[in-house]
């Protein structure tokens, strides 16, 4: 039963790989024999020739990267329904569409080259490593939440894994990610950071401050612009006079890529992090775009029209590209692809609701954190008391 | 009120209550310097004890080891050596980066071409380029950077070659220097110290002329300290540099060359803590950076007049020193507030009210505090005496309040 359906499904891409049983359930989770795949659109650069469009990949790759990007998709929708529910406040921007980007490179580094966001930063938390409890209580004000409740949607931090946030003000993280990269160097850790920003931060002035003491100084830094075309409202063309992000850095190279295409991402952030180890910033260009508005007040839909969003969610979304290969490869059947989706939907509820539970901060914790307990520490506290206090 | 003691050389005397008290601050501190100075006894129902022996003598020299009152050449029989004000940051500087091999020194000119001040001078020799860093002329983008490399290991000392210049980092030093360590949880400590020279000069103009203690002292999560002595300067920088706070080092272009003899051997000077300049009794004046120097020099005229003034220096200009200015408001119960800050929203007017809210019951008279004015500072050489306070009006003003 299942050879019949295989050769009725068989794509203009590579052969399948050779089933050798008809069970109905196979080991898609540990077979790591590589598949070789081309991506989408070649990558265009400046002042460096691209890397190749083959990319190398593996089952066990591909059902990652479905259920993880399924996992952040859904976290995403989750977090819609709960602020709609009034129980996520303030701002709160949602990452569903760009998924690849985050998933794409993870794949490429590890946990000790760093990686700096802007406040669309919950997907990227889980690809670090991230908890959805955790993410879910920070999002909610709960104590359990990565950063105590005290940051909320727009800080999420996780050290260990080297994720440095997480950053409000726009643009403001170009300068930090360089100077992480400039730790690096110092500490000669051979390792890199990626620095994310928009497309609507690509036109900080800090962003080229940072830039040219990256280049001047052989950081290894790798800037990349997650371009969704809208910097909230405002459409790409309205608001830089060369959208060609990735040529910007004038006298750093630059590649744009697909960033709907986790492989397309993958083979540039391992290529562009060769390449910053060895001489210097690079700048990505992910095209990429988001469903949702700008952030949940937002709708999304004055700026562009319904259509637009819809076509790229049938054209371009990233998890349906990977669905397809899955199934072209033959790697899992639609229904076990489905069977994936509902689990990862319970497991994102069971976070949801044990995270509803969790406490909220004490009131003591209004003053914690503020200060660390350093070097000759005795002193009057912020709030001015007479007596001598302990700094928290 | 308490009795006035006549002329700087009197009799050194001592309360025991007194005495205890300052032994256990002065332990805080390394002992190494013996100061020419003053004691004057004071409990609060005006009746004094004149310890006479020649032991509490002694002693007292070690009490007040840690008073500096920098006007006056020390005849100190322990070593030490003279330098000039910037040449203590730079030694300061010196010791903690060959002590720790993490601190780093970024900014503008600061390799080089040794400093717009010359306090990093040699550095850049000794410790090579990826330690003494010359930026471009970005502040927002290399402030940025230290507090990113600040929030892996590293313990940056950003300087801006002139405070007035570190407005335009301003976004970086309060969103991300002062609330990283809060917004992510406690994840991430930014034991970065921010530098550089501020205040009045000699006629530099209204936009290096700038006083920034007002704008920063509201950003929660950072210090801010202000030196004004060599001594002091060594050791808050050292302090500075092994806070894990992320530290704001105020200095003062006119007080680079002040000099002064400091120990040989290795101290610390408490970041949190104010320093007693000359203790008295009649009124407490709280003063900071350069304004010290005109207090004490309206000091030598009150003394004259009969006026005993306790002059304070409060070093940290956040958080306050509200125990030790607490204790002497106690003792005096009139508090004058020099400063060179602007009068709007400045370090006066914070302390000010902290005192109020604190001290109230202690104060006979309103607190008056004298801050430079409230305009962009002149050109002209007149206009620019003018706006900052001089020792004539510190004079009046202690009069007007002792009256």
């Amino acid at each position: 039963m299942a050879l019949s359906r295989l050769s009725s499904r068989s794509t203009t891409l590579l052969q399948p790989l050779a089933t050798t049983s008809l069970l109905r359930r196979r080991h898609i989770s540990t077979d790591t024999t590589p598949i070789t795949v081309e991506t989408s659109l070649p990558f265009t650069s400046h002042l460096i020739s691209p890397p190749s469009r083959a990319v190398e990949t593996s089952s066990q790759e591909l059902i990652s990267f479905f259920r993880d990007m399924a996992l952040m998709r859904r976290m995403e929708i989750a977090a819609d329904s709960l602020y709609k529910a009034k129980l996520i406040r303030g701002f709160c921007h949602l990452y569903d569409g760009q998924e690849a980007v985050a998933i794409g490179m993870e794949a490429a580094i590890t946990k000790r080259d760093a990686i700096i966001t802007s406040y669309r930063d919950h997907c990227t938390f889980l690809g670090r490593g991230g908890g959805l409890f955790e993410a879910f209580s920070e999002l909610m004000g709960r104590t359990t939440g990565c950063s105590k409740g005290k940051g909320g949607s727009m800080h999420f931090y996780k050290k260990d894994a080297s994720f440095y946030g997480g950053h409000g003000i726009v643009g403001a993280q170009a300068p930090l990610g360089c100077g992480l990269a400039f730790a690096q160097k110092y500490s000669k850790e051979e390792a890199v950071t990626f620095t994310l920003y928009g497309d609507g931060a690509a036109n900080q002035g800090q962003l080229f401050e940072a830039l040219n003491i990256a280049a001047l100084w052989d950081l290894p830094a790798v800037l990349v612009c997650e371009n969704n075309h809208y910097g909230m409202g405002t459409a790409e063309w309205r608001s830089a006079k060369s959208p060609a992000y990735f040529k910007r850095g004038d006298y750093v190279p630059g590649l744009k890529v697909d960033g709907m295409d986790a492989l397309a991402v993958k083979q540039a952030c391992k290529f562009a992090k060769e390449h910053a180890l060895k001489n210097g910033p690079i700048i990505l260009e992910m095209d990429t775009y988001r469903y949702h508005g700008h952030s949940m007040s937002d709708p999304g839909s004055t700026y562009r029209t319904r259509d637009e969003i819809s076509g790229v969610r049938q054209v371009r979304d990233p998890i349906d590209r990977v669905r397809k290969l899955i199934i072209a490869h033959d790697i899992a059947t639609e229904k076990e692809l489905k069977d994936m989706e509902k689990e990862v939907r319970k497991e994102v509820d069971a976070a949801v609701a044990q995270a509803k539970e969790s406490p909220i901060p004490e009131p003591s914790e209004l003053f914690s954190n503020i200060y660390v307990k350093g070097f000759g520490a005795e002193s009057f506290g912020a709030d001015r008391k007479e007596l001598r206090a302990t700094l928290p | 009120m308490s009795a006035i003691i006549h002329g700087a050389g009197a009799a050194t005397a001592l309360s025991t209550f007194n005495s205890k008290k300052l032994v256990a601050r002065s332990r805080t501190n390394l002992p190494g310097r013996s100061k020419r100075c003053i004691v004057a006894a004071g409990s609060d129902d005006g009746s004094k004890s004149f310890g006479s022996s020649s032991l509490s003598l002694r002693h007292s020299h070690k009490l007040i080891a840690n008073n500096a009152v920098a006007t006056k050449a020390d005849t100190s029989a322990t070593t030490g050596h003279e330098l000039l004000l910037f040449e203590a940051l730079q030694e300061g500087l010196e010791e903690e980066m060959d002590r720790d091999p993490h601190v780093c020194v970024m900014g503008e000119d600061v390799g080089h071409y040794g400093g717009s001040y010359k306090v990093t001078k040699g550095l850049a020799d000794k410790f090579g380029d990826l330690r003494v860093l010359d930026t471009p002329i970005c502040e927002n983008a290399f402030t940025g950077m230290g507090i990113g490399a600040a929030m892996t290991d590293l313990r940056p000392v950003i300087e801006g070659m002139n405070m007035g210049f570190l407005l335009l980092a301003f976004n970086q030093i309060s969103n991300n220097c002062g609330m990283l360590h809060y917004t992510s949880g406690g994840q991430f400590t930014i034991p970065v110290v921010i530098r550089g020279p501020g205040g009045v000069g000699r006629q530099l103009g209204a936009e290096h002329s700038q006083r920034l203690e007002s704008y920063f002292q509201s950003i929660p999560g950072i210090q801010m300290v202000a030196c004004s002595t060599p001594y002091n300067a060594k050791g808050l920088m050292k302090a500075a540099i092994r806070s894990e706070n992320p530290v704001i080092l105020f200095e003062h272009v006119l007080l680079y060359n002040l000099k002064e003899k400091i120990p040989d051997e290795e101290y610390i000077c408490n970041l949190e803590e104010a320093e007693m300049v000359r203790p008295g009794e009649h009124i407490t004046i709280l003063t900071y950076s350069r304004m010290r120097y005109h207090v004490m020099q309206a000091a030598k005229t009150l003394v004259n007049k009969g006026y005993d003034p306790e002059v304070i220096d409060i070093r940290s200009l956040k958080p306050f020193d509200l125990y030790t200015i607490g204790n002497s408001v106690k003792k005096t119960h009139r508090v004058l507030i020099v400063e060179e800050c602007m009068r709007t929203g400045g370090i006066g007017a914070s302390l000010t009210a902290a005192i109020n809210e604190n001290f109230h019951d202690y104060l006979d008279a309103p607190v008056m505090c004298l801050s430079s004015q409230d305009v962009p500072t002149p050109y002209a050489g007149t206009l620019e005496e003018w706006t900052v306070v001089q020792p004539a009006q510190i004079v009046t003003a202690v009069e007007q309040l002792c009256q």
